[in-house]
């Protein structure tokens, strides 16, 4: 590294600006990772948190896909569910969104509606049919406090207390008894009545779940899997981690270029190094040490400037989750894939032929 | 006898035939004498130095340098050869930008892997050899044509080269230090014990030299020893 130190300090210029777009790059993956995750949260969050590892639909007919917003089950169903074999619990779940008021303040919120003392509620013994947990969002929103009332479709409510933060396709979610539910949630035309939207099911691995949902008339899927079922999900999600994908292939690019035109600019002190005895091992070494110096020093700032916006704007209305995960994840992409690009370009200082350092032309 | 060149023939590619650079050349170049090698353009002058720097690998004939033979080494011998036995002396100085004048001849040192503290030292001994002692810390667009051929001729001998080879030192520069460059390689070269040989079109300075090797088309005539 003895040269390309010198180098990286000699063209501080050049180094500085190829720093400056990693720097933006790495921001904008960064921001982007956390908003991706911040809008996810709001997406899914009810459901990821729910105490169920298998979610049971309604099975579509023909060629539909699997969706919360088409989903109907029975108590039939559920009742099947309850008594199939390595299945722990079987706990309907009513899902609706709809729109809460209180005073002069309203909001689209999740309706959820869950059995008395459901696993799947917070504080569910405090559910009745006229009382509800509101998640802290809804609540907020609402300018509404533990025991205060607002109104729920039409119907006159109380708060029965404020319980963490669920979200479920972008609104907040009001934990509900499910009669009440029933009665907020639009009307169906099935014989036996409708229960619920799903069954959320805690199953061991002695469940047969193809053929429960074969007797059923169910489609079971895991609760991962069924976040494709929430319609603004999917293509939220898609098109996000699209783009992401898309900066990571540029600043692979990027990199990649610029080290191709540095490499080709000093193939001239390259040629002369090797007739002065640098083996091309070491030549190549400290060549991709110099790209990792850059992409490292780069991918931190941006990385840390990232952190920053996000802590600054985690907690206003703005969707961002700032974790290790959604920041560093990134970070070490960009190192690995800036890397990459660059130990491409700089191969390149392998047939590069010292004798050209003799003679009269460069 | 630290360089010794033995019945070398090379061809380059020439359509489709081959055409013979250099002519079953030998020459032997003593430690501490200095060797000059005149002829016209495309004689093959720079061929036999690039032969004898293990750039180019001859059809046939043997380069023993310092009593080791080249012939069969791999490519990774011949860097290390490179490395411990011979000094280049480039046309063009071909300084690296991003260095200081002790720098340049540090960077030789960190090649071989040896102590920066000591290398430093060796680095200001032989800048001061060449008269550059105050230009220690400047980079090569800061330095003059003739004092960056100066440092050139320093960082050569920074491995205490067996071997020195010098390719056209002088054609940049203008007479007077042309002959001062000169002077300076005649010098180090007995002070440093080298077999130096170098390459000219340029007989004006020649006075100095143990060995003056004529090449034409390819072959080689020691017409005088005018030691
Ligand atoms: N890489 C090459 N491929 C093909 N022919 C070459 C190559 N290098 C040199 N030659 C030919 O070999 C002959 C000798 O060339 P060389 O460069 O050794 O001459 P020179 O004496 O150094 O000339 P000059 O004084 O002009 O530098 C010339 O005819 C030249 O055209
Ligand atoms: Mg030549």
């Amino acid at each position: 590294m003895f040269v390309a130190w010198r180098d990286l300090k000699f063209a501080k210029g050049r180094f500085a600006l190829m720093g400056a777009v990693i720097v933006l790059i790495t921001l904008l993956v960064g921001l982007l990772s956390g908003l991706t995750a911040g809008l996810g949260r709001q997406n899914v969050s009810a459901i990821t948190s729910l105490p169920a590892d298998k979610i049971a639909f309604q099975a579509p007919s023909g060629r539909q896909e699997l969706s919360y917003s088409n989903s109907t089950v029975t108590e039939q169903q559920w009742r099947k569910w309850s008594e199939a074999p390595g299945v722990e619990s079987a706990e309907p779940l009513g899902i609706t969104t709809t729109k809460a008021t209180a005073g002069d303040k309203s909001t689209g919120v999740s309706a959820f509606g869950v059995e008395p003392g459901s696993r799947l509620a917070p504080d569910s013994d405090r559910i009745t049919g006229s009382a509800v947990v509101l998640s802290t969002t809804a609540a907020d929103d609402l300018g509404v406090k533990a025991g205060d009332s607002f109104t729920l479709a039409g119907r006159q409510l109380k708060v029965a207390a404020v319980r963490g933060d669920a979200h479920f396709s972008h609104t907040p979610v009001i934990w509900t008894r499910l009669d009440t539910w029933q009665k907020t949630a639009p009307p169906t035309s099935t014989d036996d009545g409708p229960t619920a939207t799903v069954i959320a099911l805690s199953t061991t691995s002695q469940a047969d779940v193809a053929a429960t949902d074969h007797q059923a008339g169910t489609k079971t899927v895991s609760t991962d899997d069924s976040l494709s079922a929430i319609g603004s999900y999917t293509s939220e999600n898609g098109s996000l981690q699209l783009m992401r994908g898309f900066l990571f292939a540029i600043s692979a690019l990027v990199i990649g270029a610029f080290f191709t035109v540095w490499t080709i600019q000093r193939s001239g002190d390259v040629a002369v190094l090797k007739a002065l005895g640098a083996s091309t091992a070491n030549l190549l070494k400290d060549a991709l040490g110099q790209a990792v110096v850059l992409l490292v020093g780069g991918t931190l700032i941006g990385t840390g400037i990232a952190a920053s916006v996000g802590a600054l704007v985690s907690g206003s209305a703005v969707p961002f989750l700032l974790t290790p995960a959604t920041v560093l994840i990134p970070a070490v992409v960009i190192i690995l894939l800036g890397a990459l690009g660059a130990a491409l370009s700089i191969r390149r200082i392998t047939s590069v032929d010292p004798l050209t350092a003799l003679g009269s032309v460069r | 006898m630290s360089l010794n060149l033995t019945d070398i023939t090379l061809t380059y590619p020439d359509g489709d035939t081959r055409l013979t650079a250099l002519d079953q050349v030998s020459l032997e170049v003593p430690q501490g004498s200095l060797t000059a090698v005149v002829g016209p353009s495309g004689s093959g002058k720079s061929s036999l130095l690039a032969v004898a720097a293990t750039l180019i690998t001859p059809d046939t004939g043997t380069v023993t340098i310092d009593g080791q033979r080249t012939t069969g080494l791999t490519r990774g011998e011949l860097t290390e050869l490179r490395r411990h036995k011979i000094g280049i002396v480039f046309q063009q100085p071909n300084l690296l930008p991003s260095l200081t004048a002790a720098e340049q001849l540090q960077v030789m040192a960190q090649l071989d892997g040896r102590k920066p503290g000591t290398a430093r030292t060796r680095a200001m001994e032989l800048l001061d050899a060449v008269g550059l002692a105050d230009q220690a810390g400047r980079r090569p667009h800061q330095l003059s044509g003739g004092q960056r051929q100066r440092v050139n001729i320093a960082r050569a001998l920074m491995n205490d080269p067996t071997v020195l080879l010098v390719d056209e030192p002088t054609s940049a520069l203008d007479h007077e230090r042309g002959a001062a460059v000169l002077g300076l390689i005649t010098r180090l070269t007995h002070q440093q014990a080298t077999a130096t040989v170098l390459v000219t079109h340029d007989r004006t300075h020649l006075t100095a030299v143990d060995q003056i090797a004529e090449v034409q088309d390819g072959r080689l005539r020691l017409p005088a020893m005018n030691r």
